[in-house]
């Protein structure tokens, strides 16, 4: 199926780390976003979850870093093909924001600072999938990579772990976000290399 | 502003090359022959896919340089990296007539129409030339009155990239006003010592933001954070700055 290039060596990566199809390692951390960065004082900062009418919680930076914080360490996937291994990261579990939420909603539509975009389904923010993280690599999230927080959504590509999020709307239908509506899957699983709209 | 830019599943096309070009000592032009191209829109890239003789192969991303056409010809333009794993192969060995597979065309946000008709400020760090050439050449192709500015800031007067193409641009009347700033070297009597792009060069090269202009800002991720910022705090309405980092991603040894 596919056309030797005459010529070509190539590199191969370790042995023992497997990555997504058509995905190559990186050590370094690779900036993509669609404008220029917010920067958001704390003071101002808060996050929210609502359910399109209604605000069902809301935290202060001061409230939000009270709650109970997990170390995480996981594999990253950016659409663009690089991939970087054991990443660690330190934020707040989703189970944690939506616990005592009662819904029947099945989506959810992350928003950020800047007007950024990302859907995903509700169940794939759920049960230790996803974090509200703050601190990557043991700094605090610089705000080139999504400071002050971002969401981490690790098993999906990495533009649905949202930059800058101030708020989760949970949904009962499927909106698709920013880079959905330009031209990328709806879902974004690495392993079955769910990049665009018609995979 | 939603655009669907990539429908149906993309495939791989294998593709001949046709011609190449040297921009700079690093840089090179490859001219492909893609089968069943299904056209592209300006600022658009592609996948590219070496494969070596063991079935192993790489794939990176580059941006087309070429305005949109019916031919199936696109132009990639590709730096070396002193490291890298697949732009050395592409910029020294890649023949004429040689095939390689591309995949694309990828990317619905950091594109320009011929349809938009509002000023268009570009700015260029580098290498993250390539998207906006496209667009001028989109533009002038078209023959679109939207005006068209370019800055494009370079390390030395040998690193611009299509430099006889831009210089004829800027001496045309319906062409683009470009502005080269230089951060390492400059060309004798330059009036600006070398330095990095600051609010005073913005505000002497590129559209005020009272005439609302789209900005396509490409380069690597310091120089469009810097820039991003400089024409935001100028006030450039955040929604009218498109941006586009690059970098290497390939592993570091």
């Amino acid at each position: 199926m596919m056309v030797q290039s005459r010529g070509f060596v190539g590199r191969r990566g370790p042995a023992n780390i497997t990555l997504p199809p058509g995905q190559h390692l990186t050590d370094e951390f690779p900036v993509l976003s669609a404008g220029p960065t917010p920067h958001v004082p704390l003071e101002q900062w808060e996050l929210t979850i609502d359910d399109g009418k209604n605000v069902l919680r809301r935290w202060s930076w001061k409230a939000f870093r009270e709650l109970p914080a997990e170390s995480i360490t996981v594999d990253i996937h950016c659409v663009t093909r690089w991939s970087k291994v054991g990443t660690m990261w330190e934020g707040v579990s989703l189970d944690t924001l939506l616990a005592d939420i009662t819904t029947d909603a099945s989506f959810a539509l992350a928003h950020s600072y800047g007007g950024y975009t990302t859907n995903v389904p509700l169940e794939d923010l759920r049960k230790g999938q996803a974090w509200v993280a703050f601190r990557f690599d043991g700094d605090n999230l610089a705000p080139e990579h999504g400071g002050p927080a971002r969401l981490l959504v690790p098993h999906l590509y990495f533009w649905k772990s949202a930059k800058w999020v101030r708020g989760i709307t949970l949904l009962n239908h499927d909106e698709p976000g920013f880079w959905e509506r330009n031209g990328y899957h709806i879902y974004g699983d690495p392993w079955r290399e769910q990049r665009y709209s018609g995979d | 502003m939603a655009g669907t830019a990539v429908l149906g599943r993309l495939k791989w096309h294998v593709c001949t090359v046709v011609a190449l070009r040297d921009e700079t000592a690093t840089a090179r032009t490859i001219a492909l022959q893609v089968p069943d191209w299904p056209g592209h829109v300006a600022g658009q890239r592609v996948d590219v896919r070496v494969t070596a003789a063991d079935g192993y192969s790489a794939v990176r991303s580059y941006s087309i340089a070429s305005a949109p056409g019916a031919d199936g010809r696109i132009e990639l333009s590709v730096e070396r990296l002193p490291d890298g794993e697949v732009s050395p192969y592409l910029t020294q060995d890649l023949a004429v007539g040689d095939s390689v597979e591309v995949s694309g065309p990828i990317g619905g946000w950091f594109v320009w129409r011929s349809e938009q008709t509002e000023p268009v400020q570009l700015v260029a760090g580098g290498s993250g030339i390539v998207p906006l050439m496209a667009m001028i050449r989109s533009r002038m192709k078209d023959r679109s009155a939207a005006p068209f500015r370019l800055l494009y800031s370079v390390r030395n007067p040998g690193n611009i990239w299509y430099r006889d193409e831009l210089q004829a641009l800027a001496a045309d009347d319906r062409g683009v006003g470009v502005t080269y700033a230089y951060t390492r070297a400059t060309p004798p009597n330059w009036p600006r010592p070398p330095a990095r792009v600051d609010a005073a060069l913005l505000a002497e090269a590129t559209w005020r933001p009272s005439l609302s202009p789209t900005c396509y800002v490409c380069g690597p991720t310091s120089f469009v954070e810097l820039v991003a910022e400089l024409l935001t705090v100028a006030g450039h309405r955040t929604e009218r700055i498109r941006t586009e980092r690059f970098g290497p991603t390939g592993s570091q040894r």
